[in-house]
This record gives structure tokens, C-alpha cells and sequence, in this order.
């Protein structure tokens, strides 16, 4: 599936043929569909980011211009906004990967020797994918509601304070991120793990490297495609999803993300322009961090 | 907690492996000792757990007696499933079934440009082959946000108003590129052998292709096509930039969530969800009786 997309798409060695007549006609529908449907909404949102108001226009009229200033505009106006996008979707990529890695290290190493039990973990950790997104979410809106089982009791026994919430608060927006994104996560690091050779790990055991040792040296270094894929598949959707952080779901006044600010002002306040340039932004530096991060990890070939 | 001191468990676990059971066995077994035995499948069920834990809230309270907004448990009943779309003039089951019209063309659409690139990509020789991939992986490196947004710039500056049909190109789009991942995978492990018997047994392209080929191909391109329609049923991102007026499933969920889900939404993601997962078992199930007949053969 989608994880395993990233896992896969190693350069293989292939053997191109000839006759490009036929490739062209192959290829030539869906790249001219990616050009119409992605590329050029892309270019559009670039011009629409430059856009001013109309001078006798209704609140939604822009003329195209090169209004630079909209981006000094959204930067100086949001700035908390995209500081929280990247450190709630950090945060909440640290903690799906540390809590993934022994779930996918046990359904690709240890549960190897028995495809069942391989199978049905595997199922389970896709199972949140069947069934809503939003419904999933809201579901941890009202187990962790302040009339909770799990809230009343942890009032009870102080180790929260009688007054305290948990939605509506940072912890529950980076909470439900976690959570969302654990199958993305798992996925690509069980794809790798699965193929781990564990003649290595023997060696390494047979020269004396203590276990810690071995999983710092040896596991961790050659699972790393799937580290980097899975931190990708859950740090990319993280850093532009709005819904976690929505009023009506974890988040509150204080945790509104880039994806909230660029939803409002794109269909609410109809300030399309604002919304053009936060979203420019928002995909530049997810471009350049992507590029650094897998260029530092050493799995270019991922692309 | 994490997988340090498990790979001298793996040691252990050698001797019982099938697959590798020809090596020679590994000459320092490990034999772990109470707890640290027990941590790792601990961990694991817990967590488990955990990821279960919306599912089946979801799940429970489809069963609600529930009058308005379905947060508080006032008893059980089946009357949710039985009488689904009889609440608010059958809003949701309207939003369920553009869900699925969106979902089922935007599935025909991406899976036939994406089984036409992978193929092209694996099996032909082309200048601007890098500047392609990289065209093809970049709308999966896109925050959906972006994705929409652009999309809706682009159909307010050309002035096409918003409905199904925009909603099904957006999602046509997002789902083209894992269509390609997916199929690509299979056309690469295709042996270019079984197509040449089929030329030289005198076979036209066209009847290597559809009788050797796209055989070969077909379970690459079903499992692509359940992943579309899989990101399209779930899509609400993209979808509520493209939507305009037209109510998804997603959609109907976002907007009810200010004023309480009724359970008839969680009637209807409980059966979704049931028979996504009894299909894939199914499938799994399948496979696995296949692959113990063909272990027989061999």
C-alpha cells in the first residue's frame, strides 16, 4: 500500500527496452493529467499568492500583481502558526516512530517464523485506515473529554490538576497526530525490517557486541530506509493537517496549525490570496526539509 | 521499550524458523530469562490496544439509543442500523453515496493512467525519465492542504464551479502516483520470459498483452485500485477545498462535529469498516492457502 510505496520505490535494476512510440502513448495521458492537476494548480497558487485586492472589488476579488508584501503579511501575521505546524507534527513524528519501531520489529523479526500471526498483526495495524479518519478522531475526543473515565480518574488521583483539560490543549492535538499517522509509520519499517538479514545481528553477537550494541550498529543502520519513509509519510501529511488541531476536534483557540489558518482564510474570510501564500510556504519548506533529511540519511535513491 | 536487547532474542528464535532452516544453526543461543521475554509481546498487545481503541468506541456507540448528538450512553439498540438513513431526510446516506460514486471513478481513472505510466516506466527507454519520477513522487511529498488549495486556485481563476466533478478530479489526481508505486512494484518482478513464449507461439501484441501481460498484472493493479479507492473514500482534506456544495462522507462528519455526529455516521463507518476487514482477511486467507498449495507442489 502507500507505505510500502516508499519501501519499493528503491531504484531497481531494469532493463528498458526500445520503442518509445509506444512508452509515449503509455505515458502520455496520466503525465499530461499530473501536469493539468498538480503542476499547474501549483503555478496557480503561486500567482494567486502574488494577488492584490481588487481597488473597487467585493471582499474575494484579486487582480494578479506581484504583491511580495502578502508573504511579509502572512509570516508577520502567523508566524505562531507555522512554528506550531512543524513542532507539532516533530514531536508527534518522534513519538510514532519510537512507539512504531518495536511493533514493527516484532511483526517483521520475531513473528517471521509465523505467517498468521504475521498476517493478523498486520491487518490490525492497517485496521484504523477502514475506518474514518474523523470519526477516529473524534472518538479520542470523547474518550479523553473531561467527563471521561480516563480523565475523572486521573483527577482522582491528582495526577491532574481538578481544573485541567486535555482537549483543546497542544498535548492533545500532537496526541491525535501521534495516533493518526502510527500505521504510516509502522508500515514502511515493518516493509524493511521484514528483509532484515539476521545473519547479521549474529555476527554481530558473535563479536561480542552486547545486544544494545548490535540493535545501535547493526538494526538500526539497515532499517533506516524505512525510518526515513515512514518519518516522511508521517511528518509531510502531520505539518498540513488541519483536522486534529480543529476546534471541533482535539485542538482550541491556542493550537490552530497552518492548515487551519489556510483553510479559513481560504473558504471562510475568502482572503485566497493569504491562504495561496501560507500554502506556498508550507510546501517550500517541506521541500527543502525533505531534501536535507534524505540527503543527510543517505537514501537518495528513495526518489 | 525499544528493540534494544531484543536482537539477542532473535538469536533464539533462529531455531525455530522455518525459512532458515537450512543455515547452520547459530552456535551462541541466547536463552532469555523471565522478563525481558515478555516485554517486547507485552508492549506489543498494549499497543494494540491502544490503536484499537477508536475503533471500537466507534463501534459501540453505533449501538446508541442515542436522541441527538451520540456522546453520553443512553442504552442499546439496533434501531441506528436497521433505519439508517432515516435521519435528517438521509443527509448521511446522500454524503455515503456520493462517497462512493466519487470514490469508484476516481478509482477507474487513476488506475488506468497509473497502470499506463508504470508499465511505460518499467519496460521502455525515454529521455526526461528523472524529471517524471520526480513528477510522480512529488504529489505524495505534498501536504494535502497545498494539494487542495492549489487545485481550488486553479478552478476559481479558470471559473469552474465546484461539484462532483471537481471533487472526482482531485482525487483522480492524488491517487494516480500511488497507483504507479504500487504497479510498478509487479511489472518489475514480471519475467519478460512468459511474454516471450507468448511472440514466439505467434501471439499479436495485443493478445500477449491481454492474456499473458495484464494477467500477470492483475493482482498489482486490484490492490491499486483498493488503495485509490481506499485514499478517495477517506480523503476530507483535498476534498473540502474541491467540494462546493456536495456533501461527502468525510465532509458530512467535518461539518456535523460542531453539532454532535447522530450514531447513523457510525453505523455506517462500523459496516465500512466490517467489510473492508472481512475482504482483506478473505484475501489474506487466500493467499495463504495458495502459497501452502504451491509450497506442496514444489
Amino acid at each position: 500500500m502507500a507505505f510500502a510505496a516508499f519501501a519499493t520505490a528503491e531504484a531497481q535494476p531494469q532493463a528498458p527496452r526500445k520503442r518509445s512510440a509506444i512508452a509515449l502513448v503509455l505515458l502520455a495521458p496520466g503525465i499530461a493529467y499530473l501536469v493539468l492537476f498538480f503542476l499547474t494548480p501549483l503555478v496557480s497558487l503561486l500567482l494567486t499568492s502574488l494577488q492584490v485586492q481588487s481597488e473597487f472589488g467585493d471582499i474575494g476579488e484579486f487582480d494578479y500583481a506581484f504583491n511580495w508584501q502578502n508573504y511579509v503579511d502572512v509570516v508577520t501575521s502567523y508566524w505562531p502558526h507555522i512554528l506550531r505546524s512543524f513542532g507539532y507534527a516533530l514531536v508527534a513524528t518522534v513519538l510514532a516512530l519510537v512507539i512504531s519501531y518495536p511493533i514493527a520489529y516484532f511483526i517483521g523479526v520475531k513473528a517471521r517464523s509465523k505467517p498468521l500471526l504475521q498476517g493478523i498483526l498486520l491487518v490490525l495495524v492497517i485496521a484504523p485506515f477502514f475506518i474514518s479518519f474523523l470519526l477516529r478522531t473524534l472518538a479520542w475526543k470523547q474518550v479523553l473529554s473531561d467527563e471521561s473515565f480516563i480523565i475523572t480518574s486521573l483527577k482522582a488521583l491528582s495526577l491532574m490538576a481538578p481544573d485541567a483539560h486535555f482537549t483543546g490543549t497542544p498535548f492533545a492535538v500532537i496526541f491525535g497526530l501521534t495516533y493518526n499517522f502510527i500505521p504510516f509509520m509502522t508500515l514502511p519499517l515493518y516493509t524493511t525490517l521484514e528483509r532484515l538479514d539476521l545473519r547479521y545481528l549474529e555476527a554481530g553477537g558473535d563479536l561480542y557486541a552486547s545486544p544494545a550494541t548490535v540493535f545501535r550498529k547493526v538494526t538500526v543502520p539497515l532499517s533506516m530506509p524505512g525510518i526515513v519513509a515512514g518519518t516522511l509519510l508521517t511528518f509531510i501529511p502531520a505539518a498540513g493537517d488541519y483536522v486534529n488541531a480543529s476546534r471541533d476536534f482535539l485542538g482550541g483557540p491556542g493550537t490552530q496549525m497552518m492548515g487551519n489558518v489556510i483553510e479559513a482564510n481560504f473558504l471562510v474570510l475568502l482572503n485566497y490570496p493569504a491562504a495561496a501564500a501560507l500554502s506556498i510556504i508550507l510546501m517550500a519548506a517541506i521541500l527543502i526539509l525533505v531534501g536535507i533529511y534524505v540527503k543527510r540519511s543517505g537514501t537518495e535513491d528513495l526518489l | 521499550m525499544s528493540g534494544e536487547g531484543q536482537a539477542g532474542a532473535v538469536l533464539g528464535g533462529l531455531a525455530e524458523s522455518e525459512q532458515l532452516e537450512q543455515r547452520p544453526q547459530p552456535t551462541r543461543e541466547r536463552p532469555r530469562r523471565g522478563l525481558g521475554r515478555w516485554l517486547l509481546p507485552t508492549y506489543v498487545t498494549i499497543a494494540f490496544a491502544f490503536l484499537m481503541i477508536p475503533i471500537v468506541y466507534t463501534f459501540v456507540f453505533s449501538f446508541n439509543d442515542s436522541v441527538k448528538s451520540n456522546i453520553a450512553w443512553r442504552g442499546f439498540t439496533f434501531d441506528k442500523w436497521l433505519n439508517v438513513c432515516n435521519v435528517e431526510g438521509g443527509a448521511v446516506c446522500q454524503a455515503f453515496g456520493n462517497s462512493i460514486v466519487i470514490g469508484l471513478v476516481a478509482t477507474v481513472l487513476a488506475t488506468t493512467l497509473g497502470t499506463m505510466i508504470a508499465i511505460a516506466l518499467v519496460r521502455y527507454r525515454f529521455r526526461a525519465r528523472s524529471a517524471i519520477s520526480l513528477l510522480l513522487f512529488l504529489p505524495m511529498a505534498t501536504p494535502e492542504v497545498v494539494l487542495g488549495a492549489g487545485l481550488a486556485a486553479q478552478f476559481l481563476a479558470v471559473g469552474v464551479p465546484k461539484d462532483m466533478l471537481t471533487i472526482i478530479l482531485a482525487h483522480t489526481m492524488f491517487c494516480i502516483s500511488f497507483v504507479v508505486v504500487t504497479v510498478k512494484a509487479r511489472v518489475a518482478s514480471l519475467d519478460p520470459a512468459l511474454e516471450e513464449a507468448g511472440r514466439d507461439l505467434y501471439g499479436s501484441p495485443s493478445q500477449v498483452f491481454w492474456r499473458v501481460t495484464f494477467p500477470l498484472l492483475l493482482p498489482g493493479i486490484l490492490a491499486a485500485a483498493l488503495l485509490s479507492f481506499a485514499l478517495s473514500f477517506d480523503d476530507f482534506i483535498i476534498t473540502n477545498f474541491n467540494s462546493g456544495s456536495v456533501s461527502t462522507f468525510p465532509k458530512y462528519i467535518y461539518i456535523s462535529a460542531a453539532r454532535g455526529i447522530p450514531a447513523e455516521a457510525n453505523v455506517i463507518a462500523s459496516a465500512v469498516f466490517l467489510f473492508a476487514m472481512i475482504l482483506v482477511i478473505t484475501v489474506q486467507v487466500s493467499r495463504a492457502a495458495r502459497e501452502k498449495r504451491l509450497a506442496k507442489l514444489s
